[in-house]
C-alpha cells in the first residue's frame, strides 16, 4: 500500500455532510480586492462570507490576514485533472494532487476516470470521493467513465454513479474518444435524467491513432514524428454538436486545441446548441516549435499546436466561446517520460501553475479582466459541473470558497519544489505572475502565507 | 568535427568533403591482406541497436574492427519500453561500461538525439525512426561522387515512400549541402507533411520528372523501398497500381540519360518499386552502395571518435607532416 | 588562430626573421646528388620503390624518381604513404584529414622501399611511416631519404640519404617549400614558438 499525504484519523466510510468540513474559525481579510475591485475588508465566519465592508473591526479570536491589495477570487474550479489514484500512486495521489491544487488557488477539482481500475462504477467513484475528503484540501469531484472500462463499446453504470455518494455529474472517457457514433448518441441521451454532462476527448482514432504525437504539419514532417492533424479533433466536435442538437442533451468539449474547433463551437453556440468547452493553460501559451529537441516534457494529448491556433484559443477564451480553463493535470513518473518522444507518456502538470499562466497570457495582455478570469476559472466550471457552493459571487452569505492572489508577486517554477509527486512541467525555470497567498475551503485556510496549511484538527467532527 | 553525428544537417560542406575523401582512402583497405588501420586502437565502440538491422549493424561492426576498435553488439530490441526500463536507463547502463562511442539505431524519431543528451561518449546515428540516417546519405553521396564526379549542380530524383523514409530526409539535407538539386516524387499520400517547405522540388509525376520536364535533366535516381503493409493504411491502392505509377520499369529506365545511375538503399522489393531489370542493369549501383557502406562508416567513426575532443570550428585545422 | 601563443606567428617564407638556407638551385643540386647516391648504394636499383610521405614528401619523391629514371635508365616504383592514422599523437590532437596512400603497381612486398620526406626532426613521423608500411606489405629492406636533417632525434632513427644537415635549436622553425605546393622551392629557418 502506498502512503497518502494525510492520515485518515480513523475514518470509516460514512456519508459526510458539508457542515463537517466547515471551519468554525473566523478570518478577517484586510484590504482585499474582490475581482480586482477596490480594497475592502472581508470577514469569513462559520464557513461563509459573513461581511464585506471598509475597515471592519477584528472580532475576538479571529485570524487577521493583511491582504495588502491582493486580488480576491472565487476558489478556482478545475473540470479536468488526473489524480492517478487508484493505480498509479507512484506518479500522484489524491492527496498530493489536492495539495498542488490548493497551492494553485483551487477549491474544487474534477478527477478523471482513467484510473486503474477505471472509475466506471459506484464503488470506485465513492473511493475517490473518500480519498479527497481525507486529504481535506479541495473538494474532489470524481468523474465517471462513459463506457465500461473506457473501451468505447457499451455504457458504464452511469445511473449508479450519478446516484452514489459521489453524485457524479460529469462523465468522460478522457484519454480515449467516444468514437462510435451510435454509442455517443446513446450516451448523450442516457445522461439526460441526471442533469449530467458528457465531456468528450475529441480525437478520431482513424485520423489520429495512439501513435500520433505531434501536430501534423511542417515540423512533424521534418522531425519524423507521427502526425496528429487538427481535423481529427474538429471532425469529432462537428459530429458531436450535431448529435447534441439532435438528442437535446448537454455536451462539454475537453481540451480544445485548434482554431477550427473554436469555429465549430462558436457556430454551435450561435445555433443554441448546449455545448460548453474548456482549454488548457499549456495550449494558451506553448507552441509546437518546442518539439524540435524531442523533449517529451512537451508531449501532450492533444498536442501543442502552431501560433495561429494559440491565438484563436486566446480569442475564443476571451469572447467566451470557450467557457473554461481546465488544467488536464497529468502527472507522470520520470521513467515514463525518459523515453524517445514517440514512446513517452502523454501529459503535462497543471494545477499549481494554471493561474499564473492564465494571468500572464490573458490578464496581463488585457484579453480578460479579473472578473473574466473568475468567470472562466471558477464560475462557469462550477456551473458546467453542477457544483454547488463553488464559483459563487463574493457577497455576504455565500460559502467562503475563495483564493487570494497577489498579481504583483512573481515566482519561478522549480519542478522539484512543486507539490505534485511528479515533475513533468514544461515551465521549468519560467517566471510566472501571481502568487497564491491564501486559499479557503468553506472558510478554512488550506493555504496561508503562500504555504500549504497542514491541519492538525481532525477532518471529522461529531455529527 | 562535432562530438556526435546525429543528422546530415550537422555536417558542413567541408566536413562532408573530408569524410568522403577519408572514405576514399579507407576504401583501399578492402584490397589489402591485412585489413587493419590503427585509427581507433584501444577504443571501444558499442552498436546499440533497438531495431533489427543485420546489414547496417554488420557494416558498422566491420568498420569499427577494421579501424582496430573493440566492437560490441548490444541488441536492445524488446528491452526498454516493453520491460519497463526507460530509454535513459538502458543507454546509461551501456555507456557506463566505459565505451568511447555508441552507434545507435532506434525505431522512434529523436531517440538517438535524446541518448546523446544523456551519455558522455560519442554518438553516431544509425537510423532513428523515420527521421534520419546520416551514414546512408553519406554512402549514397560517396557512390554518386564516384559515378558522377563533384555533385554541385547535379540533379538527383528520390522516389517512393517519403513519409516514412529517414533515408530521404538525410539525403535531401546532405545533397543540398553539396549543392545538388533534389526532386522528390511520390503519390500525395506518401508525401511528408509540410514537404512544401523543404529545400527541394516535389512532383507526383515520375515519367515527367525522369524525362526532364519537371526540374530539368536528371543525373541520378534513387528508388526507396515501399512497404507492402502501407496498403492497409490506404497509402496506395494495390501493388500493381503502385508499380505502374511509381515503379522503375524498363520504359522509365529508358527515359534516363545515359550517365545516370540507379540507387536503392535496400532491401529491394523487386517488382514493386524497382523492376528486376532495373536492379540488375549496368546502371544499378546498389552493390557499390553496400561496399561503400563500410568505407564511409570507417570514415565517420574516424572523424567523430578518433582524436581529442575539440570545440566546434577547428575541424581540419591540423596540417599533415 | 585561437589557442595560439600571442607572439606573431611566422608565415611560410615571409617572416622578417626567416633566413633562407637553400635556394631553388641548391635544392635541385641536392636532389641530383641524392638520386646518384641512391643509384650507387642500391647498385642500380632494380627493385626500387619510392614512397613519399604527404604532404611535401610526395613531390620530392616524384622528382627523385624522375632523376633516378633519367640518370640510371631504370623504372622506379612511385607511391605515397599517409601516416596520419599511425601518429602517436592521434588521440591527443584534433582529427586530421587523411592524406593519400598510393601503392605503386608492383606493390611493396620484397622491394627495397625508400621513404621520402622533407624534414627529419624527432623521428616520430618516420616511426609512424614504418608502422604504416608494415600494414601495407613486407619490403625486403627500408631506407630513408630526407631533404633536411635538423637533428633533435627522440627515437633511434637515422636517414640513409640527407640533402643537408641543418643544426638548429629546438625552438627554431624550419620551412621547406616546394614549387608543386607552395609555388616556389626553398628552405628557410626562423626563430619563434613551435606551431
Amino acid at each position: 500500500m502506498t502512503p497518502h499525504g494525510m492520515t485518515p484519523h480513523g475514518m470509516t466510510s460514512h456519508k459526510m455532510t458539508p457542515n463537517e468540513t466547515t471551519s468554525h474559525e473566523m478570518t478577517l481579510l484586510r484590504g482585499a480586492r474582490p475581482l480586482g475591485g477596490r480594497p475592502v475588508d472581508v470577514l469569513l465566519a462559520d464557513g461563509l462570507i459573513a461581511e464585506i465592508g471598509p475597515k471592519l473591526p477584528v472580532p475576538d479570536g479571529a485570524e487577521l490576514i493583511d491582504a495588502g491589495g491582493a486580488v480576491l477570487l472565487p476558489g478556482l474550479v478545475d473540470l479536468h485533472a488526473h489524480l492517478r489514484e487508484p493505480g498509479r500512486e507512484d506518479a500522484e495521489t489524491v492527496a498530493t494532487g489536492s495539495a498542488a491544487a490548493a497551492l494553485g488557488g483551487y477549491t474544487a477539482v474534477h478527477a478523471m476516470a482513467n484510473t486503474n481500475p477505471v472509475a466506471d462504477n459506484a464503488e470506485i467513484v465513492e473511493q475517490v470521493l473518500v480519498l479527497g475528503r481525507q486529504a481535506g484540501l479541495v473538494d474532489v469531484r470524481p468523474v465517471g467513465a462513459v463506457s465500461a472500462g473506457l473501451a468505447g463499446e457499451r455504457l458504464a453504470e452511469i445511473g449508479s454513479m450519478a446516484r452514489s455518494a459521489a453524485a457524479v455529474r460529469v462523465f468522460s472517457d478522457d484519454g480515449h474518444c467516444v468514437a462510435d457514433a451510435r454509442l455517443m448518441r446513446r450516451a448523450l441521451e442516457y445522461l439526460k435524467p441526471f442533469d449530467a454532462v458528457l465531456a468528450q476527448h475529441a480525437q478520431d482514432p482513424q485520423l489520429a491513432d495512439g501513435a500520433a504525437c505531434a501536430h501534423e504539419g511542417e515540423l512533424s514532417g521534418r522531425l519524423g514524428l507521427a502526425g496528429w492533424p487538427a481535423v481529427a479533433e474538429e471532425s469529432i466536435i462537428a459530429r458531436d454538436v450535431m448529435l447534441t442538437r439532435h438528442t437535446g442533451s448537454r455536451l462539454h468539449v475537453c481540451h480544445v486545441s485548434t482554431g477550427g474547433s473554436v469555429e465549430v463551437i462558436r457556430w454551435a453556440k450561435s445555433r443554441g446548441i448546449d455545448v460548453t468547452a474548456e482549454v488548457c493553460p499549456h495550449h494558451l501559451l506553448l507552441t509546437c516549435d518546442l518539439l524540435t529537441g524531442y523533449d517529451p516534457v512537451y508531449k501532450v494529448n492533444p498536442p501543442l499546436r502552431p501560433a495561429e491556433d494559440v491565438e484563436a484559443l486566446r480569442a475564443g477564451l476571451a469572447d467566451g466561446t470557450i467557457d473554461a480553463v481546465a488544467t488536464d493535470h497529468a502527472p507522470h513518473a520520470p521513467h515514463d517520460k525518459d523515453h524517445a518522444f514517440g514512446d513517452a507518456a502523454f501529459g503535462i502538470l497543471g494545477l499549481q501553475t494554471a493561474l499564473g499562466v492564465v494571468i500572464s497570457v490573458m490578464v496581463e495582455t488585457g484579453l480578460l479582466d479579473w472578473a473574466g478570469l473568475a468567470d472562466r476559472m471558477s464560475v462557469r466550471p462550477a456551473v458546467i459541473g453542477r457544483l454547488a457552493g463553488h464559483g459563487r459571487p463574493i457577497v455576504a452569505g455565500e460559502p467562503a470558497n475563495l483564493t487570494l492572489v497577489d498579481p504583483a508577486q512573481r515566482w519561478t517554477v522549480v519542478p522539484g519544489e512543486l507539490a505534485s509527486l511528479a515533475s513533468n512541467t514544461p515551465y521549468a525555470g519560467r517566471e510566472l505572475p501571481g502568487r497564491v497567498l491564501a486559499t479557503f475551503l468553506r472558510g478554512r485556510a488550506t493555504v496561508a502565507g503562500g504555504e500549504l496549511v497542514r491541519s492538525r484538527r481532525p477532518a471529522v467532527t461529531g455529527s | 568535427m562535432a562530438r556526435h553525428l546525429l543528422s546530415a544537417a550537422d555536417l558542413t560542406p567541408k566536413e562532408i568533403g573530408q569524410i568522403l575523401d577519408s572514405a576514399e582512402q579507407m576504401d583501399a583497405i578492402q584490397n589489402r591482406e591485412v585489413k587493419k588501420l590503427p585509427a581507433l586502437r584501444g577504443r571501444t565502440v558499442v552498436n546499440l541497436f533497438f531495431e533489427d538491422s543485420t546489414r547496417t549493424r554488420s557494416s558498422f561492426e566491420i568498420a569499427g574492427k577494421w579501424l582496430s576498435a573493440d566492437v560490441i553488439n548490444v541488441s536492445a530490441k524488446g528491452s526498454s519500453v516493453s520491460k519497463g526500463e526507460s530509454l535513459r536507463d538502458t543507454a546509461l547502463t551501456v555507456a557506463a561500461m566505459g565505451v568511447d562511442a555508441l552507434v545507435v539505431r532506434h525505431a522512434s524519431s529523436g531517440a538517438v538525439q535524446r541518448i546523446a543528451g544523456w551519455v558522455d561518449c560519442h554518438v553516431v546515428n544509425a537510423g532513428d525512426g523515420t527521421h534520419e540516417h546520416p551514414t546512408q546519405a553519406l554512402l549514397d553521396a560517396f557512390t554518386l561522387r564516384r559515378r558522377l564526379g563533384e555533385l554541385t549542380g547535379r540533379h538527383v530524383v528520390i522516389v517512393g515512400d517519403l513519409t516514412h523514409s529517414r533515408v530521404a530526409r538525410s539525403n535531401v539535407l546532405l545533397l543540398r549541402s553539396l549543392g545538388a538539386q533534389v526532386t522528390l516524387v511520390a503519390p500525395p499520400t506518401l508525401m511528408p507533411a509540410g514537404v512544401a517547405s523543404w529545400d527541394c522540388v516535389t512532383s507526383w509525376d515520375l515519367d515527367a520528372t525522369l524525362a526532364g520536364k519537371v526540374a530539368g535533366d536528371v543525373d541520378a535516381v534513387m528508388m526507396l523501398r515501399v512497404q507492402r503493409e502501407r496498403m492497409t493504411g490506404g497509402y496506395f491502392a494495390t501493388e500493381r497500381e503502385y508499380a505502374a505509377s511509381y515503379g522503375l520499369g524498363p520504359a522509365r529506365l529508358d527515359l534516363l540519360p545515359e550517365h545516370a545511375p540507379v540507387l536503392h538503399p535496400g532491401p529491394m522489393n523487386r517488382g514493386l518499386e524497382i523492376s528486376s531489370m532495373a536492379a540488375d542493369s549496368p546502371r544499378s549501383v546498389v552493390l557499390d552502395q553496400v561496399r561503400a557502406g563500410v568505407a564511409v562508416r570507417m570514415a565517420v567513426l574516424y572523424h567523430v571518435v578518433a582524436g581529442a575532443d575539440e570545440p566546434a570550428g577547428l575541424a581540419g585545422a591540423g596540417v599533415a607532416g | 588562430m585561437p589557442g595560439q601563443p600571442t607572439s606573431t606567428p611566422v608565415s611560410r617564407g615571409a617572416a622578417s626573421t626567416a633566413k633562407t638556407v637553400l635556394q631553388p638551385d641548391d635544392i635541385a643540386r641536392v636532389l641530383d646528388r641524392i638520386a646518384h647516391q641512391i643509384l650507387e648504394k642500391t647498385h642500380g636499383g632494380t627493385d626500387l620503390v619510392l614512397l613519399g610521405i604527404p604532404t611535401r614528401g610526395e613531390p620530392l619523391a616524384r622528382r627523385l624518381a624522375e632523376r633516378i629514371g633519367s640518370f640510371g635508365g631504370i623504372e622506379v616504383g612511385l607511391g605515397s604513404l599517409d601516416i596520419t592514422l599511425y601518429r602517436d599523437d592521434l588521440r591527443s590532437r584534433a582529427v586530421r584529414p587523411l592524406g593519400r596512400t598510393v601503392e605503386p603497381a608492383g606493390g611493396v612486398d620484397g622491394k627495397l622501399v625508400i621513404l621520402v620526406d622533407d624534414v627529419l626532426f624527432s623521428g616520430r613521423t618516420v616511426r609512424a611511416a614504418l608502422d604504416a608500411l608494415t600494414d601495407l606489405g613486407r619490403p625486403r629492406a627500408v631506407q630513408l631519404a630526407v631533404l633536411i636533417d635538423r637533428g633533435h632525434r627522440e627515437l633511434p632513427i637515422r636517414a640513409d640519404y640527407v640533402g643537408k644537415n641543418l643544426p638548429t635549436s629546438a625552438d627554431e622553425q624550419v620551412h621547406v617549400s616546394v614549387a608543386e605546393i607552395d609555388g616556389a622551392d626553398g628552405v628557410t629557418i626562423a626563430a619563434g614558438e613551435e606551431n
